[in-house]
């Protein structure tokens, strides 16, 4: 007898519900008391436009020939009312990021990239500086609930107003900038005190729905002579009828940004529920536009985790007029790079997951007020890397127009794409790969 | 364009539509302005940037006077929604009553209601100094940041609700104070200051000493002082 024999065992397993991301967080939550700040967008795996892909050419369609034919990237903004409206040579912008969430000189590098690309960059809740107005020749300025820094001189030197009503990464929600990155300058430009954690508000102080806001911008032209495009911004959450009352409320342009845009600084429960993922935005967002027979009247610029030159024809084929980046813009510029793994390692983390940009200990130099951290970018270089990179995206998204045989980015169309998925096909409203199927109301 | 008895070039909304009538005011870089029939018109005189003198005769609709840079703008009569808001300098006065935000996120300058405000009068204020000769609605100096408030009258529920540094002066009752802010003492330096706002305001015949101080706890400027490292 040699013993009762060995029992095979199950495997130990980890629970789907409760991972090791939800079990940390429990066990975080319990030892502060405070809940999870952070900054970047929705982490989770959400439906987004690697679900869609274009069909081509075929037979029935002809294709443009790569370099050769012309193939137009330029979008005018904002000539519905403003007599002065924005030319750009590409359909995508730099999204509003603040100087105090970002250094100046990464608010100086997007400015110099995008010049270079004959783009437009944006303020945003904190005021303009001089480094971003001096090198961007195309500047929208954000006039935001909380109106740090506001002031008509530099709404008068602004290119576009972007009136901010919502953010796709917090809905809802107001802007944040903890003490560790209130330095002196960015306090003074607030006019807050030093070293405090900011919570800035999430209403307009001086109005409230699309009635007000009408007057709000009957205002704000008033002040800029009527010269100025003006763009209200929105998170995604109702988009058909955000668009619908933007439009109502005179507005040039409609910004309108998904849930997996980012921001600086937001509760971590706010970034994973609250809001729509973009794929789900663009069409009912059009929808209202073409009801009102305003579409490309109105400019549709759209935003929330933008990445390559295949998600901007994505963005344009379902009806956008030009795309907005901020997180794609940061990594260009630096953010997230692995050769500063060791500096992530000693923050407890590792390149590409580094999100605590609130604190102001950014290793890239981007998301800090620190001098010596923010000396690390060079503002030529990492300007340089932005250029770059937006050429890079508008070649690819020409690649993709020519294939599908336009000879205007913006001639791309809902008919050009398949869904991989029936969530990505029922909200991107366009047909299940292989299929003719369109799930959903009104689907075929 | 005519002028008045006070010597004053006259602009009549009547015949002139809101755009022209501003385009007029802001390119004058001085002189007296009289205009007439604003009939609660929005944003008018607003964008100002010269030490001109503007009387408006009747009532005016949102935005009066909006972002006011050195101009000194009179309202003969009530205002709507967000009179001077974000004013940077000179002086606004009304009059009559003017409605919600009064003065919202003013930056300097003197903004004097003689009848009473609503509802969020001196919201984000900062800089601004405001007077109300009469009583000011709820939440009133929310989040107010900087500069003063002196209301004569009374002052409705939440006042001063999450304060920065603003100073807030109450002659009458408070019907609530909102989150983080707290009665303060009244020393001299305080009777001090907000006797000159008054006397500045048209309102030296009040004795400063009649009113109470309000400011921040300062409980709020921190989420967790235990934890600042732990979000
Ligand atoms: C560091 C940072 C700061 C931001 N600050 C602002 C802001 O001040 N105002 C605003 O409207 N949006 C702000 N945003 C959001 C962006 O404008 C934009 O909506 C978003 O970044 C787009 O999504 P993406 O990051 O996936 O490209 C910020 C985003 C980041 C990453």
């Amino acid at each position: 007898m040699t013993g009762s024999p060995k029992i095979p065992r199950t495997a130990p397993r980890k629970s789907a519900t409760f991972d090791d991301i939800t079990l940390s967080e429990i066990r975080r939550a319990a030892a502060t008391g405070i809940y999870d700040i952070r900054g970047a967008g929705a982490k989770r795996a959400l439906p987004h436009f690697d679900d869609l892909l274009f069909l081509g050419a075929s037979i029935s369609r002809y294709p443009l020939e790569g370099y050769r034919e012309t193939c137009r990237t330029d979008v005018v903004l904002g000539d519905r009312f403003a007599s002065k409206p924005i030319h750009l040579k590409i359909p995508i912008t730099i999204a509003g990021m603040s100087f105090g969430s970002l250094s100046a000189q990464a608010k100086e590098a997007l400015g110099r990239g995008a010049s270079a690309m004959g783009t437009s960059t944006t303020t945003g809740d904190g005021g303009m500086t001089e480094e971003e107005r001096g090198h961007s020749e195309l500047l929208v300025y954000q006039y935001l609930p909380s109106r740090y820094g506001m002031n008509p001189d530099d709404l008068r030197r602004a290119d576009a107003i972007e009136v901010v009503v919502g953010q796709g990464a917090k809905p809802g929600g107001g802007g944040m900038l903890l003490g560790q990155k209130i330095s002196a300058r960015v306090a003074g430009m607030r006019d807050l005190p030093e070293g405090i954690d900011q919570r800035s508000a999430c209403r307009h102080p001086d109005w409230t729905g699309p009635d007000d806001l009408e007057i709000k911008i009957q205002e704000l032209r008033e002040i800029t002579n009527w010269e100025k495009p003006i763009y209200v911004k929105v998170g995604a959450s109702r988009p058909y009828y955000d668009v619908a009352l933007a439009v109502k409320s005179g507005a040039d342009v409609v910004v309108l940004d998904g849930m997996q845009g980012g921001t600086a600084a937001t509760q971590d429960v706010f970034i994973e529920h609250v809001g729509i993922p973009i794929l789900s935005a663009i069409r009912p967002a059009v929808a209202a536009l073409q009801e009102l027979d305003m579409h490309r009247k109105v400019q549709l610029v759209v935003s929330g985790g933008v990445r390559n030159g295949a998600d901007v024809a994505k963005c344009l084929a379902l009806g956008a007029d030009a795309v907005s980046i901020g997180t794609a813009a940061l990594v260009a510029l630096g953010d997230n790079d692995p050769r500063w793994e060791a500096d992530y390692n000693a923050l407890g983390t590792t390149a590409g997951a580094y999100d605590d940009w609130h604190e102001g200990n950014d290793p890239a130099g981007i998301t800090t007020q620190n001098p010596e951290l923010a000396a690390r970018l060079d503002p030529v270089a990492a300007g340089q890397r932005l250029a770059n990179y937006l050429a890079v995206m508008t070649l690819e998204c020409q690649t993709i127009a020519r294939a599908n045989g336009k000879s205007d980015v913006r001639n791309l169309e809902p008919e050009d794409l398949v869904a991989l998925t029936i969530e990505a096909a029922a909200m991107a409203r366009v047909p299940l790969a292989g299929t003719d199927w369109i799930p959903g109301p009104g689907g075929r | 364009m005519s002028v008045d008895t006070l010597n004053h070039s006259v602009l009549d909304l009547g015949a002139e539509p809101v755009r022209a009538v501003n385009r007029t005011l802001q390119a004058a870089s001085g002189g007296a302005f009289t205009i007439r029939n604003p009939n609660g018109a929005h944003a008018l005189a607003c964008g100002l940037d010269a030490p001109v003198d503007i009387t408006i005769a009747g009532h005016v609709g949102y935005y009066c006077a909006g972002m006011n840079k050195h101009a000194s703008v009179t309202v003969e009569g009530n205002a709507g929604t967000g009179l001077a808001e974000n004013i940077m300098s000179g002086t606004v006065r009304v009059t009559g009553d003017a409605s919600q935000s009064a003065g919202a996120t003013g930056h300097g300058g003197l903004v004097v209601i003689e009848g009473d405000a609503s509802a969020r009068c001196g919201i984000s204020m900062k800089g601004v100094d405001i007077v109300v000769g009469g009583s000011v609605g709820h939440m009133s100096a929310f989040m107010a940041q900087s500069g003063t408030l002196a209301v004569l009258g009374d002052a409705g529920e939440a006042l001063g609700d999450s304060i920065y540094e603003a100073r807030l002066y109450v002659r009458g009752s408070v019907a609530g104070l909102g989150a983080d802010c707290v009665e303060k003492g009244m020393r001299a330096e305080h009777v001090a200051e907000l006797q000159a706002l008054l006397t500045r305001a048209g309102y030296g015949d009040v004795d400063a000493a009649t009113f109470r101080r309000y400011g921040s706890a300062r409980q709020l400027y921190h989420f967790k002082v235990d934890n600042v490292g732990a979000y």
